[in-house]
């Protein structure tokens, strides 16, 4: 399962692609009042997330990072879309809180090799029959 | 895959609205998430643990007010996780008056859905909790892995929201640790020559737990080497730093914990992905990898208890401060049920110069201030989460060091323990 291309949260969203290198945990290592990554671990702290197609490996740490996602959603700050990796249902619930809550889409897909470059401007389209599109714009 | 999951008639009348609106909007995210999961049912649980009470933001609020709106009540015995703020300490806390009056609502709100106000991070230190082979719904991180590990309960690596989902509806999703075949370890860590000093410490623990979390990431791991006779706070440090430099939902001490008598059994007889040794080097530069100021640097603080203090820590931290002069604030992070237990030991704590922190800890709301850094603390998961949360320097250390540095009032170390040099 944790190979295999997965719609986790449905959707279509576009925006410049960040990708990183390592892991990450929204709660402790993301600012929903800057949109910036500020794990002071993470070899890509500083990073400006907001708006972005984030792709990373996984999600990682606190089961709060559901909570900082959707507060990301609501206060505009958070990425349009994730591509994971590997199933993360923690990443998946904050996106599906948003929607239910704010009406705001924010796809999740488990893509394992995406073949994406951090600031190629791409569309993620997540449909309910389980099909991932990531085009680039 | 929608489509995929298998809802009981129960569910499905919850799902259509007949519990109330509320219940039905907490089972529409529950059946959501367990899609996104490919969990194929859901089942059962007969106690949850609620995260969502700590506040973020407003997106907290507007959830939990979604549901009383509703009506929605939690279905099982529910506990609370840390909160923003101490009650039971007016005007340690220093949130700006609006923050603090939002995280007060919703703190409210969860009691209002029949929650218990425990706001503890360590429920396992509870009366009541789950034994081996019991589902349950738990949230927070260290929650999750302790329940899984050391008490054999199942929980899945459940966050925000979901957590009072399952409460209200008495149901997760039957996926995951939930299942038999997921429990078993993909990775092996072996424990090489270590001091058996060294791993008398907490903070031995927490530094094994750093290394495991990093490389095993979201993988179950089996430890191989762990004394026996390892405590459940000692679990506890292990379980929290796994968790926080990894997505470590649950592992196995071989030998130690209840679903690893050996090795073959915590692997189910598959080959693990990964077979790595943890040595003393190893450890020390975990140690380092969780400082961020060296030997010698002044220090402005401790910060002892997170996860939240066991009655056997803050009596093991009440002797050892017993008759010393600390230099430094020295605060104290525990459960309150904990705390009532041992009223004597409080005392003893708070007249040597202790400040104890109940319902919330110093990782995550202002509390210590800026001009009382850096802070040596014996927590792996306050090492690693402190330096962003807060913009804080910080020292890792074993609690012996962190109460030799209170006193000193720089940052010292106990060179044999580790063996440095």
């Amino acid at each position: 399962m944790a190979d295999a291309t997965r719609v986790l949260v449905t959707g279509t969203a576009s925006g410049p692609v960040v990708v990183l290198d390592e892991p990450l945990s929204f709660w402790g290592g993301f600012d929903p009042t800057t949109g910036r990554l500020v794990d002071t671990h993470h070899p890509q702290v500083g990073a400006a997330l907001g708006g972005s197609v984030l792709v990373m490996p996984a999600g990682r740490g606190s089961s709060s990072s559901s909570y900082v996602l959707a507060e990301a959603a609501r206060a505009g700050t958070a990425p349009v879309a994730v591509v994971l990796g590997e199933p993360d249902p923690i990443v998946a619930l904050g996106a599906i809180v948003a929607e239910e809550l704010y009406g705001i889409g924010l796809p999740v897909v488990v893509v394992p090799t995406p073949g994406l470059v951090t600031g190629r401007h791409v569309t993620v389209r997540a449909d309910p029959d389980g099909t991932v599109e990531l085009a680039a714009d | 895959m929608p489509g995929s999951l298998t809802l009981s008639d129960d569910d499905r009348a919850t799902l259509a609205g007949e519990r109330g609106d509320g219940a039905r909007f907490a089972m529409r995210i529950l059946v959501r998430t367990a899609e996104a999961m490919g969990a194929r049912t859901l089942l059962d649980v007969s106690s949850a643990h609620v995260d969502g009470c700590l506040y973020h933001g407003r997106a907290g609020l507007d959830f939990a007010r979604r549901l009383i709106d509703g009506g929605a009540e939690v279905s099982v015995p529910t506990t609370l996780n840390v909160s923003s703020l101490d009650l039971l300490h007016p005007g340690l806390v220093r949130l700006k008056p609006e923050t603090e009056t939002e995280a007060r609502e919703l703190m409210d709100a969860y009691l209002t859905m029949g929650c218990r106000p425990t706001w503890t991070c360590a429920p396992y230190q509870l009366p009541e909790r789950p034994t081996l082979g019991e589902h349950v719904a738990w949230a927070e991180s260290n929650a999750i892995v302790f329940a899984n590990s050391v008490l054999g309960a199942r929980t899945g690596r459940y966050g925000d929201f979901i957590d009072i989902c399952c409460a209200v509806t008495g149901r997760a999703p039957a996926s995951g640790l939930h299942l038999d075949g997921e429990r078993r370890a993909r990775t092996v860590f072996r424990i090489g020559a270590v001091p058996g000093r060294l791993l008398e410490d907490e903070a031995a623990f927490s530094a094994i737990g750093h290394l495991v979390g990093r490389a095993a990431r979201n993988a179950v791991p089996a430890i191989v080497g762990l004394p026996p006779s390892a405590t459940e706070d000692q679990l506890k440090a292990l379980g929290a730093a796994a968790a926080s430099s990894g997505a470590v939902a649950m592992f196995h001490a071989v030998g130690v914990t209840p679903e690893a008598p050996t090795l073959e059994v915590a692997t189910g007889g598959h080959e693990p992905a990964i077979d790595v040794s943890i040595d003393l080097p190893a450890m020390r530069a975990a140690r380092d990898e969780l400082s961020t100021v060296q030997v010698g640097t002044s220090v402005g603080s401790v910060s002892i208890g997170t996860p939240h203090c066991s009655t056997i820590e803050l009596r093991r931290l009440a002797a050892l401060v017993e008759g010393r002069r600390l230099a430094i604030p020295c605060y104290a992070n525990t459960g309150r049920d904990v705390l009532a237990e041992i009223p004597d030991v409080a005392e003893a704590l708070r007249a040597a110069g202790v400040t104890i922190v109940t319902d919330t800890c110093t990782y995550i709301t202002p509390i210590i201030e800026r001009a009382a850094t850096p802070v040596v603390t014996n927590s792996g998961k306050w090492a690693w989460y402190a330096p962003g949360n807060l913009g804080f320097d910080v020292a890792f250390a074993t609690l012996e060091e962190c109460i030799g540095s209170a006193e000193a009032g720089y940052l010292v170390r106990d060179q044999e323990t580790w063996g440095d040099g």
